[in-house]
């Protein structure tokens, strides 16, 4: 365990000397005070309160933001300490693999934690102080915030295991760019086509629910929106929310970090220094 | 004594090309062992796969009794690769904290370690201000943490000045005092020559000789090197006397083998005034090298 935390302590540091700390803050709060701004406009007439629609944007810009900040930090765990020359040495110390890799886990997931704790918590400030009632919306917020953690530990595993598998941090950019694009963007793209040319069949009914759950940013998206029964204020893929049970959404969300470490675990262990 | 390193018949191959050879050898504890050979002969390869780095093909590792790269062995052995890396965002003394806490040691003893390698000035310095010499020598400190019963030293001394390589060595001395076996790789020979009491010559992926510098010398039977100083005007008559004498500008250089050299000492003694000054050279290291790792048909 110790060895753990001091892997940890240090790659805080690293984070913090390279400014990826503030710039995960920076982007987080950037975002979410636009978001605050913006979201007070449909208040009242949803018969919602205040944060609970801001929770509702939050949710649709969590799940572009957080795969994108947790693979940025990721890519470059292990290709890059390959490119540098510091794995070989690093591996010759009595520290297991899954070790390395769990303290690199908790630094970037600390980093992570806390640029979305001041985005959310700005945002939320920001409800608040315009209307004393949305305080009903702290429950989805504190909802939003702890599966925004567990959605940035699936894919900062998933970008250890693509910096195992690339070996180069350019080909493992290139892949956490694609991934990101493949799971956040052009996955409901094609999941819409795919309702669009079955026409309500087969596919609609049953297939669509376990393709949302399968994907770790829809049963994300999903579950905020369903747990927070603000789905009126949610459009596209979203509206889906009302079809799939929250227990279903959050058992896809809770395995997902587990099933992305073992992987990059698995992939780290192939490495040859 | 027992043994600290054990590898019998060790083989590695990398697709087609064999880069160890049923390469065999033995370290006791407190020995310090030196590794020879060329640019891909094989060295870093038997030294990463002393470390577990890298599995063996065929052939049999055993480190501090343990298996290479087991956790028994890891917390054991101490590495220095050629050209030590770090992050570079990191300052000395914090990578040296972290080393320390991976080996289950109090990071407070950073600071100690790095005066020992006189880095202590430079410590609170990021490692990516620190020149190759520098990093270097935190390669050297982190390899003293706890206390290691092998040490695996890649190229130490590379990137070193001539003060820092004599403290290194000294460093090294008081570790194999203590017990600590020591087995390094080097280019630099003459220092080597001084400061190992084991020298193996690595060619092509094979153990080519093994032994202390005087049984190498034994073995090469490389002829000895002596220079003759005349006196002013006496060139010409010396000249005569040492027939097969090569002239130079300093003076003449005649070469004979191991065993005619006390006669030809004697031959050149009874010049008596005519000789100012005589030199005698052993074979060098780098010859008896050259010789034993050309000797497999290079």
């Amino acid at each position: 365990m110790s060895r753990i935390l001091a892997t940890a302590g240090t790659e805080f540091r690293i984070a913090l000397r390279n400014r990826w700390v503030a710039i995960a803050m920076v982007l987080m709060a950037l975002f979410s005070l636009v978001l605050a701004a913006a979201g007070s406009a449909p208040t009242g007439g949803l018969g919602v309160d205040r944060l609970s629609v801001i929770v509702a944007s939050l949710t649709s810009l969590a799940v572009y933001l957080v795969p994108l900040l947790a693979l940025l930090m990721s890519f470059d765990a292990i290709a890059g300490e390959l490119e540098r020359g510091t794995l070989p040495l690093l591996l010759t110390y009595p520290v297991s693999r899954a070790e390395v890799l769990a303290g690199k886990l908790i630094a970037h997931l600390a980093v992570l934690a806390l640029a979305c704790a001041v985005g959310y918590g700005l945002a939320a400030a920001a409800a608040l102080w315009a209307d004393p009632a949305a305080s009903a919306g702290l429950p989805a917020m504190l909802r939003l915030l702890a599966t925004s953690v567990l959605l940035g530990a699936t894919f900062i595993g998933i970008g250890y295991a693509l910096s195992a598998l690339s070996r180069r941090p350019s080909g493992a950019a290139g892949l956490a760019v694609g991934l990101w694009l493949g799971l956040v963007v052009l996955y409901d793209l094609g999941l819409l086509a795919a309702i669009v040319a079955d026409n309500g069949g087969w596919f609609t009914v049953h297939g669509f629910p376990v393709a949302l759950l399968a994907n770790p940013a829809d049963a994300f998206r999903l579950y905020n929106l369903s747990a927070s029964e603000a789905t009126a204020a949610a459009a596209g893929v979203g509206g889906a929310a009302a079809t799939v049970p929250a227990w279903q959404s959050l058992t896809s969300i809770l395995l997902w970090p587990v099933l992305a470490l073992a992987l990059a675990i698995a992939a780290f262990r192939k490495v040859i220094p | 004594m027992t043994s600290t390193l054990k590898i019998s018949a060790l083989t590695k191959r990398f697709a087609e090309v064999a880069a160890l050879t049923e390469v065999s050898l033995t370290v006791a504890a407190g020995e310090r062992v030196a590794l020879l050979g060329h640019n891909g002969a094989g060295k870093s390869t038997m030294m990463k796969i002393i470390l577990g780095l890298i599995p063996a093909t065929a052939g049999q590792v055993e480190v501090c009794g343990a298996a290479p790269g087991s956790a028994g062995a890891r917390r054991q052995v101490a590495y220095l690769p050629e050209n030590a890396a770090f992050h570079p965002a990191l300052t000395g003394l914090e990578q040296m904290r972290h080393y320390l806490s991976l080996r289950g040691e109090s990071p407070g003893k950073a600071m100690d370690l790095l005066e020992q390698v006189g880095l202590g000035p430079a410590a609170r310095r990021r490692i990516g201000t620190y020149s190759k010499g520098m990093r270097q020598r935190v390669g050297l400190a982190q390899t003293l943490i706890g206390t290691p019963r092998l040490l695996v030293l890649d190229e130490p001394t590379s990137g070193l000045d001539p003060v820092s390589r004599r403290d290194f060595y000294a460093l090294l001395d008081g570790l194999a005092a203590r017990g600590a076996s020591i087995l390094l790789s080097s280019h630099a020979l003459t220092e080597v020559e001084a400061r190992t009491d084991r020298i193996l010559i690595l060619s092509k992926g094979r153990m080519v000789a093994e032994g202390s510098l005087a049984d190498l010398r034994r073995r090469a039977d490389l002829p000895v090197m002596l220079q003759v100083t005349p006196r002013p005007g006496a060139g010409e008559a010396v000249t005569a006397a040492l027939p097969g004498a090569e002239p130079r500008a300093d003076g003449l250089v005649l070469s004979c083998g191991q065993g005619e050299k006390l006669a030809m000492l004697a031959r050149i003694a009874a010049l008596g005034d005519l000789v100012a000054d005589l030199d005698v050279a052993p074979p060098s290291l780098e010859d008896l090298y050259s010789h034993f790792s050309k000797r497999d048909g290079q």
